[in-house]
């Protein structure tokens, strides 16, 4: 008998029940930095808000040079101002580095958990503007209508448009037993024909931009488009476009894959864990259950 | 042509052979990059020995379209010298094969990146892919194209295999799919910020390519050694990296032989060193601890509890590597597959585990000791020669093997000295250095130039751009199904190679 049928018992059940039970590895995680909910530099907001007194001109010029002082904290242009909001963050563009955690811990701290993904764009904006909340609903409605044929049987196809190679590894190891991702009744395909969901990572090399179209085109409706990892949202370090901005990336990417192909899930992260992939994944699908993250995927 | 470009070539091929004298002579050929200064251009070629890498610098004269090629004399240039012609335009006179590489373009010498010239902000390249090079003819010849979407979750390169059906006479490689312009991004970015794209140069080795990075950043500020406990901390993240890497080697062969439980443990041995790195530092990959001058943070893990688990670790997977060097089934499809001979192991100067299983060993952790390298116990090297899969398999269990040496030195060390400073200072000024570390993938070298703490030039080589053009090489008499084996087994990433 050949001696891997028993060590494929030795060690019981390895797999997580994520997420039908909580997973302390997947709550425990630390995701991107972002904005704590009470810092001092909220002070900037009623400087804003004040108009014409000289007093209030001053506090505004005191401000923006504070504002100033914590973009410059973040190599990725991650940090910037939010207008009546004082500081915020675009998840997006963070790629971990953890500067600001470190200077700023008053202001800064990581996010908790796996759920980093978001359904918009400028759903990865902390804090969040109000108008956003609104839009989501409706980005929700449409997502659920358009995947509620998938059901169980759900595959994935990988498109590389320009990474650095650890998001790689990170999607295969939701094959790993660990994560089994067979379990939920998501599996990979080869063929872009029989693909559901794409998941794109890199910031859009000029070179992948062709083939990725073409295996975008390939594949049948419905289908869902998952932006894997700070550099497919943004095109992170390498150069890219801020939420809202149209940077044109490098000579050599674009900028994040957002402009290549119509993103539904963008997933921060350098590289984002197993765990987050698998949240945005679900997120994509409709399928997270109610209790354990909060709505949007953001905490 | 003039008298004045003439006697330039003469200098130049003079150059040359010096260079080929000293590898000759023993040194290793161990990469050729350019940089662009004013109208000139100036080609840096490193030479790695005992002791450290010296570099000898040609400059062309301003404008120069050409000059007498380096592969002829030398033929680990092969790949460099495409390299340098693409990137900036320049002819290798005698090149054998002039293709595109990293950037084929619609048109000759369109806009270039012009490397090292700070001022310019290069215009957005497209990559032609419709021109397809092919170099055996005969009846019923033909090519398969594979990639660059190519099945499973693998990063984009397109391999053009040149096939009668079955066996694999010869096989192009396409790599530009995936160039990201790296080597331009460094210039925007201030020294102390550099590290910080380095770690996401090759994901895969996060933690050597940061530590090339800091090794030149460090040697232009004069920082010399840095503390102790960084040193250690250094080592601890390098051979976890190094265990990660080669684990993930043996759970894709074993996948590729269908030996389903192996793929499945091995898988779980690797999650298990992701997570005791993202457990020491935050991140799976080992990325924010190496800063120029030290670390920025001690382990997040205890020494003791990472002793603990260091050993347990070393246990399960020493106790699979054995069953799985001892199933028949898959050691037939490892033995005798994607040979690389000695002697053009020794001729390329190949790096890491795909120079070491053919013979060739130059580990720049022996002979060019950084960190606590220095200090720490290797352990004598074993003997490797046959050059085929399954000795690289076998090199690299012996190396996680010692690994698990290193790791348990270092951290029975840094419970000794864990007080003190993490970081020496390293103010970066201006100047140039070169500096490496051993990845799991072999050597990687970075040439950094600073001038007022940024970036003029940064040209990263990683080891899978030195190693991967050897695939031209370990074909003969492979046929089809032996091609995820030999892929695997040289366990590259097309990060580092197409940039």
């Amino acid at each position: 008998m050949s001696p891997w049928v028993l060590r494929g018992l030795r060690d019981g059940v390895v797999t997580t029940r994520w997420p039908g039970r909580p997973d302390p590895y997947a709550d425990t995680w630390r995701g991107p930095a972002t904005v704590l909910e009470h810092h001092p530099a909220q002070g900037a907001e009623g400087a804003e808000g004040a108009e014409g007194a000289g007093a209030g001109e001053a506090a505004a010029l005191a401000a923006s040079t504070a504002l100033a002082a914590l973009a410059a904290l973040c190599p990725a242009g991650a940090i910037g101002a939010a207008p009546g909001r004082g500081v915020a963050v675009d998840l997006g563009r963070c790629v971990l580095c953890g500067r600001c955690v470190i200077r700023r811990p008053d202001v800064f701290g990581w996010s908790p958990g796996s759920a980093s993904a978001a359904l918009t764009r400028a759903g990865l904006v902390v804090p969040a503007a109000a108008e956003t909340e609104q839009g989501l609903a409706a980005v929700r409605a449409g997502l659920a209508a358009r995947t509620r044929a998938l059901r169980r049987s759900v595959h994935l196809r990988h498109v590389d448009a320009g990474s650095d190679g650890s998001e790689e590894q990170e999607i295969a190891a939701l094959l790993n037993p660990v994560y089994d991702i067979g379990r939920l009744g998501i599996f990979f395909t080869a063929s872009p024909r029989h693909a559901d969901v794409l998941l794109v990572t890199g910031a859009g090399a000029h070179g992948m931009a062709e083939p990725l179209r073409r295996t975008y085109e390939g594949m049948p409706d419905p289908k869902l488009v998952i932006a894997v990892g700070t550099d497919a949202v943004s095109g992170g370090l390498l150069g890219g476009a801020a939420e809202g901005g149209s940077g044109s990336g490098s000579y050599a990417t674009s900028g994040g894959v957002g402009t290549l192909v119509p993103v539904d899930v963008w997933l921060p992260g350098s590289p984002p864990p197993p765990f987050a992939i698998l949240h945005a994944l679900l997120l994509a699908l409709g399928r997270l259950p109610a209790r354990p993250e909060p709505e949007g995927g953001r905490p | 042509m003039t008298a004045r470009a003439g006697s330039a070539a003469a200098d130049v091929a003079a150059s040359w052979s010096a260079l080929s004298a000293q590898v000759a002579a023993g040194r290793r050929f161990a990469g050729l990059m350019g940089t662009q200064r004013g109208d000139a251009l100036v080609l840096s070629a490193h030479l790695a020995g005992p002791g450290g890498v010296t570099t000898t610098d040609v400059a062309l004269p301003a404008g120069a379209g050409g000059y007498p090629a380096l592969t002829p004399v030398l033929g680990a240039a092969f790949w460099y010298e495409r390299e340098l012609h693409d990137l900036f335009g320049i002819v290798p006179e005698g090149h054998p094969r002039l293709e595109p590489l990293i950037l084929p373009q619609p048109a000759a010498h369109g806009p270039l990146p012009r490397l090292g010239d700070h001022d310019t902000v290069p215009a957005p390249i497209w990559p032609d892919e419709h021109s397809v090079p092919r170099h055996v003819l005969g009846p019923g010849l033909f090519t398969i194209p594979h990639g660059p979407v190519r099945s499973g979750v693998v990063e984009s390169i397109e391999y053009l295999v040149e096939t009668p059906g079955e066996d694999i006479p010869h096989l192009n490689m396409r790599l530009f799919y995936k160039h990201r312009g790296i080597e331009k991004r460094f210039e925007q970015l201030p020294a102390a910020d550099g590290v910080l794209l380095a770690e996401r140069t090759e994901g895969v080795a996060s933690v050597a390519h940061a530590l090339a990075f800091c090794h030149a950043a460090e040697r232009i500020a004069g920082t010399g050694d840095v503390p102790w406990p960084a040193a250690l901390v250094r080592v601890l993240h390098a051979e976890l990296e190094r265990l990660t890497a080669h684990l993930d080697v043996a759970t894709r062969l074993a996948d590729a032989a269908g030996l389903a439980v192996a793929a499945a443990r091995f898988g779980v041995h690797k999650e298990r060193v992701a997570r005791l790195v993202g457990r020491m530092c935050g991140s799976r990959f080992g990325r924010g601890v190496v800063v120029p001058g030290g670390v920025s943070a001690l382990p997040l893990v205890g020494p003791a509890d990472l002793l603990a688990e260091v050993g347990r670790m070393e246990r399960a997977v020493t106790a699979d590597a054995r069953v799985l060097m001892g199933t028949a089934s898959f050691i037939d499809r490892l033995r005798g597959t994607g040979p690389l001979r000695a002697e053009r192991a020794r001729e390329h100067g190949a790096l890491g585990p795909v120079g070491k299983a053919s013979g060739f060993s130059d580990d720049a952790r022996a002979t060019r000791p950084y960190d606590a390298y220095t200090a720490l116990g290797l352990g004598a090297p074993r003997e490797h020669g046959s050059g085929d899969a399954l000795e690289r398999l076998r090199l690299r269990f012996d190396e996680v093997h010692q690994s698990f040496h290193l790791l348990r030195q270092a951290a029975d060390e840094l419970g000794d000295a864990s007080d003190g400073p993490l970081a020496a200072r390293c103010e970066i000024g201006s100047g140039r250095a070169v500096g490496w570390a051993e990845a799991p993938q072999g050597e990687v070298l970075y040439d950094l130039l600073v001038r007022d703490g940024q970036i003029v030039r940064c040209r990263p080589r990683s080891p899978s751009f030195h190693n991967l053009v050897l695939f031209h090489e370990v074909f003969a008499g492979d046929i089809l199904t032996d091609f995820p084996f030999i892929e695997a087994s040289f366990g590259l990433s097309v990060a580092g190679v197409a940039l």
